[in-house]
Parts: structure tokens; sequence; C-alpha cells
């Protein structure tokens, strides 16, 4: 009976309050699904990370012909530089550090590129010695990118030494402020819809005063009068959260799965099991927040 | 049943208290009236009864308890046992006569069967049989006060407390409301009831506790009351003058204690 009851409570209460729980409504699903975004963002990264760092190596670019650099003072390198270069690679100093290295060619650095920019008119002008040869290097940690650099970019014939890392970090950095803002955003929406939840609860503890004063006094229980008013917060909570949800999972579904993935096949993207992760996390921060806010603003706005 | 021992109420320091030194005692199955001017804490006592405030000063005891020792989450619990009528009913306008008696029940978590079985026995006891379906819009004042003393004894309280229960009703209907309340009364629930109806008082012949300015001024077992004596000057001119308790017309023939 009493279980009904409060239901019947709660159903009348979100009938008279339905502007207000639509607008509760919206301001979380809006600031969970920025949340959500947030932390999406966050998992892409770490994807990303794991899924390039295997792959990037250090490059040791070859000097060509009028090279810039100190060290490319004498031209293009040599074949004593060069095969000094490789001895140095394979040196015990150095074993440890490199899992292996590749040589490219000049000719053989011009089909990677080729095949990189192929959709570019860049392609058609670019030829063979334009490009520096370069030996590629796997290492076995790449944290220790600095280890290479010290060896290497001091050696004749040796341009400059390249850490792919680095152009990976400022894509992730990039990746990193954007979820910043969408946190700095979903801070500032959760503070809305808690003040919100809290003036809706209000609203709807005054529109319902006379049924709470008679409860007072037939000796109702503080739940039974108050729990009403919790879960109408909480379930309006509740609905934005499975929205955001909801919303986040197309995103990733039908956009990033869909439309990014295939696009790049050779990129690791998030999937929607990635969103069945966070999901959870939204519902429990809507619920939680509607929670002690509207039991907050009983504690002011109700007497028990 | 109801026991006001040295009962002070202050609600601000700088005025004279609400209740001042107020000890009395109300047994089980009496029919007390309160009765004084406005402001002489007829209201605070009510309140002080439902624990809505706490005494300043001296214990109040209801159904054996002190209600200051009950803790907070226990009042409901002893709200139960007490149930409390306005002068302005206070009915829930879109819930219809059985809702709104129901509604009582159902906040504390009676069971649907006996809500069933229980509102129309209650409703037959205050004369609104076959009423049931009726909003308190298409009741007459009178029997909107009818629907608020159903609810208010609904849950079988052994204390109800009345706050001018015939304050917005014509004479007539107000015999009506007293004779129910006279017939929970002797079914054996004590009942208090502040008013100032100086007729009541005198036709029902009951218990008069007079209260004057937070004091109690006289308390008897089957007093009267007369709020009003019309007075006719040495010049012919006539005035109204509020009554003291000395004006009662009738001697108190059971009074407890000597008043002054």
């Amino acid at each position: 009976m009493r279980l009904a009851f409060i239901l019947g409570e709660i159903g009348s209460g979100l009938r008279r309050n339905l502007s207000m729980v639509v607008s509760v409504v919206l301001v979380t699903f809006i600031s969970l699904t920025f949340v959500g975004a947030a932390a999406l963002t966050q998992m892409q990264i770490t994807q990303m990370k794991g899924f390039w760092y295997d792959k990037v190596e250090v490059a040791i670019f070859l000097c060509g012909e009028d090279y810039g650099s100190q060290t490319c003072a004498d031209g293009a390198v040599t074949d004593s530089q060069r095969s000094a270069i490789k001895d140095m690679l394979d040196s015990a100093a150095v074993k440890p550090y490199v899992d292996g290295y590749e040589y490219e060619s000049q000719d053989q650095a011009l089909r990677h590129f080729r095949e990189q920019f192929k959709n570019s008119p860049i392609v058609d002008t670019v030829t063979a010695d334009q490009l520096p040869e370069s030996f590629r290097v796997k290492m076995v940690d790449p944290e220790k990118y600095d280890v290479i650099n010290e060896l290497f970019s001091s050696m004749k014939g040796v341009d400059t030494v390249i850490d792919q890392r680095e152009l990976l970090e400022k894509v992730f950095s990039i990746m990193n402020i954007a979820s910043l803002v969408a946190v700095g955003i979903a801070v500032v929406m959760i503070f809305c819809a808690v003040l919100l939840v809290a003036t809706t609860i209000r609203l709807s503890a005054f529109s319902r005063r006379r049924e709470t004063g008679i409860m007072r006094l037939v000796g109702a229980s503080k739940v039974v009068i108050q729990l009403p008013f919790v879960l109408e917060g909480v379930i309006a909570a509740l609905i934005g959260a499975v929205l955001a949800s909801g919303t986040l999972w197309a995103v990733v579904r039908y956009l990033i799965q869909g439309k990014l993935a295939v696009e790049y096949p050779d990129t690791a993207f998030i999937a929607t099991g990635e969103v069945l992760l966070v999901a959870p996390g939204l519902l429990v921060l809507g619920v939680v927040l509607a929670g002690v806010s509207s039991v907050l603003t009983l504690r002011r706005y109700l007497k028990v | 049943m109801i026991r006001f021992e040295h009962v002070t109420k202050v609600y601000d320091q700088k005025s004279r208290p609400a209740l001042d030194d107020i000890d009395v005692e109300i047994d089980r199955g009496d029919f007390a009236f309160l009765v004084g001017a406005s402001g002489s804490g007829k209201s605070t006592f009510i309140r002080l009864v439902l624990r809505e405030d706490q005494a300043s000063r001296g214990s109040v005891h209801v159904a054996g308890q002190n209600v200051a020792r009950i803790p907070g989450w226990r009042v409901p619990r002893m709200r139960r046992g007490i149930g409390v009528v306005f002068q302005d009913f206070r009915l829930l306008p879109n819930k219809d006569v059985f809702s709104n008696v129901a509604f009582a029940m159902q906040v504390i978590g009676k069971s649907r069967a006996s809500i069933r079985s229980t509102v129309p026995e209650v409703l037959k006891t205050v004369g609104l049989q076959g009423k049931e379906k009726r909003m308190p819009n298409e009741l007459s004042g009178g029997e909107q006060q009818r629907v608020a003393i159903a609810r208010a004894i609904v849950n079988q309280p052994g204390i109800l407390l009345a706050d001018e229960p015939t304050g917005n009703l014509d004479p007539a209907t107000s015999v009506g409301i007293m004779n129910i309340l006279d017939k929970i009364n002797q079914n054996g629930t004590t009942v208090v009831m502040a008013t100032h109806d100086n007729d009541i008082v005198n036709s029902m012949r009951r218990r008069v506790i007079e209260l004057d300015e937070g004091k109690l001024v006289r308390d008897e077992r089957a007093g009267e009351y007369t709020a009003m004596i019309p007075i006719i000057n040495r010049d012919g001119s006539r005035e109204l003058r509020a009554a003291n308790p000395q004006d009662q017309a009738i001697a108190p023939f059971d009074s407890e204690e000597d008043e002054a």
C-alpha cells in the first residue's frame, strides 16, 4: 500500500511540475553527455596510445645534399658515415634499447611517401633525391628516446633524430584539451542541474504543502513524506542520464564505428563497449547529484 | 492523558510568554474546552501537545510520555495517537471525501483492505454516508468539517484536538459538529477543544480550562464561559466588556481547585 501510495505521489508530482521536470531532464542530459564525452575522449587517447606506441619508431634522418644542419656541413652522407651509424646501432651500448631497425633508402622513402599521400597532387612533384634516407629504429622502450638522440644527433652524416611519438603527443594534447573543455562545460552544466533540481523540488514541495502538512499531522514518517520528492528529482535525473548514455552510444556506434573506423581502418577507435563502461558511471552520477541536492533542499523547505 | 507540568513557552524573549507556568492534567476520556481570548495561548497549548513546538520550561506529557524525550524519528508515531481538527478544515481539494479520509490511512501504510472497511464506517460515524464521491467544494462547511473530523479519527487516536472547529460554522451546524465530538468522546477518546463560542461551552457543561495572556485562570469540572458582558454605564451608554473569570454567570459547583 505504502509503495503504491508513494508511486502515486511521485506520478502526480511529475505531472504537476512537468515543465520543470523536463528542464531537469534536459540539463542533466546535456551535462552528463559532456561528462561522458570527456571520459570517452580520454579512453580514445589511451586506446590510440596503446595502438600507436607499438608502431612508432625513432627516425634517424641522414644528410642529403645541401642540408642546413651542422652535422651535414660536408654534404650528403657517405658510405663510411652510413656504416658507422649502422655499427653504432649494433654496438653493445645501443643494442639493449633497440628492438630492431631498418634502413630506408631514398627510393623506399619515395615509395612510402607516395603511399601516404596518394590522394594529394604533391606526389607527382616529389622526387627520390628530395627525400632523406633514414634508419627506422624500433625501441624496446619508447620512453628511452633521449639515449638514441644523444648518441646519434651529433654524428657526422646524421641530419636529425626524430621521435615520432612527439608528433602523436601533439595530437593527444589537442584531444586532452578538448576533453578538458568538455569537463569544464560539464562542471558548469552539472552545477545548473543541481540548482535546477533544488528549485524543482522546492516548487514541488510548495505546491504540495497541504498534503505534506496533513501527512505530518496524521503521523506519516519522514521517509513517506520526503521520498516522493527525492525520487521525483532522481527519476528526472535518471531519465537525463539514460538519454545521455543513449546519445553517446549512438555517436560511437554510428559516427565512430560506422564512419571513422571504416574510413581509417589503421587507427584504433573506441567502440560501443567503452560506452557501456561509461554509462553506469553517468547513471550513478546523475542519481547521486539529484538525490543529494533534493535531500538538502527538503531539509530546508519541508519541515517534518 | 495530557499533562502539563509548569510549562512555559517563550517565542520571543522580549514579549510576555505565550504560556506562563501552566500546570494542568487532562485525564483519559475527558472532554475539555480550552477557552480564552485570541492570543491567550490556546493554539500554543495545542502545538505543544502535538510537539510542533517544545516547551521552553517545564514538561509536557502525552499518553504517559514526556514529549521532549521522544526522539525526532519517533514523533510521527506519537502523532498517530492524536487526531487534529482545524477551523479551516484543511481538506485536500483534489480528492473526494473517501480519498481525503483514506489519505490519513495511506500515508501511515495501512492496507487497502483495512482502508476499504474502516473509511465507510468512520464516514457513517460523522453522518456522511453516501457522500463518499463528493469533492470538498461540493460540500457545505459543516460537511467539510465532518470530513476533517473523520480524517482525524480514522486511525483511532486516543486524543482528539480541535482548534476552533466551529469557528467557521453557523450555530445550527455547530450543534451537529458538537454532537459528533461528544459521540467520539463517549467512545473513549479524550477531546480537547479550543473555542470561544460561549453557547457551545455553556450548553455542553463540560470541563473548562480558561487561559488569559498565557496564564491558567480557571479550570472547572463543568464550567461555563462568557466572552463578553454588556455593561450599562451610569450615563446610560452601553458597551461590551471582555468578561473576567469571576463574571461567570453560574457559580462553579464542581471546581477542582479554588480560583482567585
